[in-house]
């Protein structure tokens, strides 16, 4: 009998038979993990399954490669605050729907775990959706897509006011600063002031941030397994445009 | 050996919720034991309700008739709309007797995982609904979950946009609930929304 017990993130549970429940966790030393919860679907133990969840779990099998049981206790209280701001939630769920389908599994990927625990404290706060973004580019480093930004790829300078990285390269990955990127600026992807460190958070920044991180998931992570970007990432942008005013 | 007719009943009766293969054999024995007392009675109370029932064209409701009883009564206040998940949390709000006005069920909740739809909701039916009897309060009668409350926003936004108001039920405390035995994110929304006493 194989068994562990470790902190976990709630991703998804899909229902299995009648009362039980297929659950995927983000666990902080296993990595994304799914085991089969009997009674997952009953009253008490659906409320734990809630994406986002922190849970304590507790993961038994005959063999290691089984898809095993998991006994799971809430470890954390909800972020109940996020199930009352829409755009939170909208993050939330497309937090756990990228990690579900873009982590590889039984893998460990303790800074995932981390970073995501510290984006569901976030959410609910202004920063939130700039914090998601930058959760996004540590989701691509720790997969092995990291994008640049030390210098630009062109001149080798560092990013500074009067010659700042202002776009990424979409075939390296690598930043660029405005002055190298002046003669084929259309063929790059532009760069949020915010993920150098400088610049006022503003919409059009979030949008460029998530057109970023957007382009290097599909192409490098989700292309590759032939799958779009989760629908809950798209609804996440499509809710941001209805909050968002009209880019000038 | 099990004849033919009574092991198509028992496969049928094992695929009801609850019920497996061995269940459905002692469902069958008890019913075979009671043939006039349970099972012809529940064989044309069957095949009554079959031929009988309706889905309420406005709600989504399932009667007798369509409209259904609920949407067809005088009394009820008909710019009130409470939108439930389903069919069993329609008669769950209908038994506290606090709805004045009507529902609409909407089959289900968004879900991104599960590939559910605005259009799978009847969502855009509701809408127009809403439009066309000039709705004055929509209730957002749903779960305190993240499909629950995706569903919720969603809708909410729609109404927004074709200014009808739309209020969602208050989370918190249970009555008859100790504080004490309150899981945290419970008593964390209780007293976000408290109000003055």
């Amino acid at each position: 009998m194989v068994e562990w017990r470790d902190d976990a993130i709630v991703l998804a549970a899909r229902p299995h038979g009648e009362t039980a429940a297929v659950v995927s966790l983000l666990t902080r030393r296993h990595g994304r993990h799914a085991g089969l919860v009997l009674g997952g679907q009953s009253r008490r133990t659906a409320a734990i399954l809630q994406p986002g969840q922190q849970v304590d779990a507790n993961w038994k099998a005959r063999l290691s490669d089984q898809l095993g049981h998991y006994a799971v206790e809430p470890s954390a209280p909800y972020p109940a605050r996020i199930l009352e701001d829409p755009l939170a939630l909208a993050a939330l769920t497309s937090a756990c729907a990228v990690t579900d389908a873009a982590l590889p599994e039984r893998e460990g990927h303790a800074a995932v775990y981390e970073g995501l625990l510290a984006l569901i404290d976030m959410l609910p706060t202004s920063a939130g959706l700039y914090a998601y973004i930058r959760w996004e580019l540590g989701l691509l480093r720790e997969v092995g897509y990291g994008i640049d930004l030390t210098s630009c790829a062109v001149t080798g300078v560092t990013d500074s006011l009067s010659n700042p990285l202002s776009y990424v390269s979409p075939k390296t990955g690598k930043a660029v600063s405005a002055s190298a990127a002046q003669a084929y600026q259309d063929k790059l992807l532009p760069l949020p002031g915010f993920l150098c460190g400088r610049g006022e958070p503003s919409p059009q920044a979030l949008r460029d941030g998530f057109k970023l991180t957007g382009f290097f998931l599909e192409r490098c992570v989700f292309a590759v397994h032939h799958q779009p970007l989760p629908a809950a990432r798209a609804r996440l942008l499509d809710r941001l445009e209805q909050l968002m005013p009209v880019a000038a | 050996m099990i004849g033919a007719e009574l092991d198509r009943l028992i496969q049928l009766l094992g695929k009801l919720p609850g019920l497996g293969p061995r269940s459905a054999r002692r469902v069958v024995l008890h019913l075979l034991k009671k043939r006039e007392t349970l099972m012809q009675p529940l064989a044309s109370a069957l095949i009554e309700a079959d031929a009988k029932l309706l889905t309420c064209t406005l709600c989504n409701n399932v009667d007798v008739h369509d409209p259904c009883t609920i949407c067809q009564q005088s009394g009820r206040d008909t710019h009130q709309l409470c939108v439930v998940e389903d069919i069993a949390d329609l008669w769950a709000i209908e038994r506290t007797r606090s709805i004045k006005g009507r529902y609409y069920v909407l089959g289900g909740l968004l879900s991104a995982l599960a590939g559910i739809t605005p259009d799978q909701l009847r969502i855009p039916q509701l809408l127009a609904r809403a439009v066309a009897e000039n709705i004055t309060e929509v209730i957002l009668a749903l779960p305190a979950t993240v499909d629950g409350q995706t569903t919720a926003h969603y809708i909410a936004d729609r109404l927004r946009e074709a200014n009808i108001p739309a209020s969602r039920l208050a989370h918190g405390v249970p009555l008859g609930g100790e504080l004490d035995y309150l899981d945290e994110g419970t008593l964390a929304t209780a007293l976000t929304a408290r109000r003055s006493a």
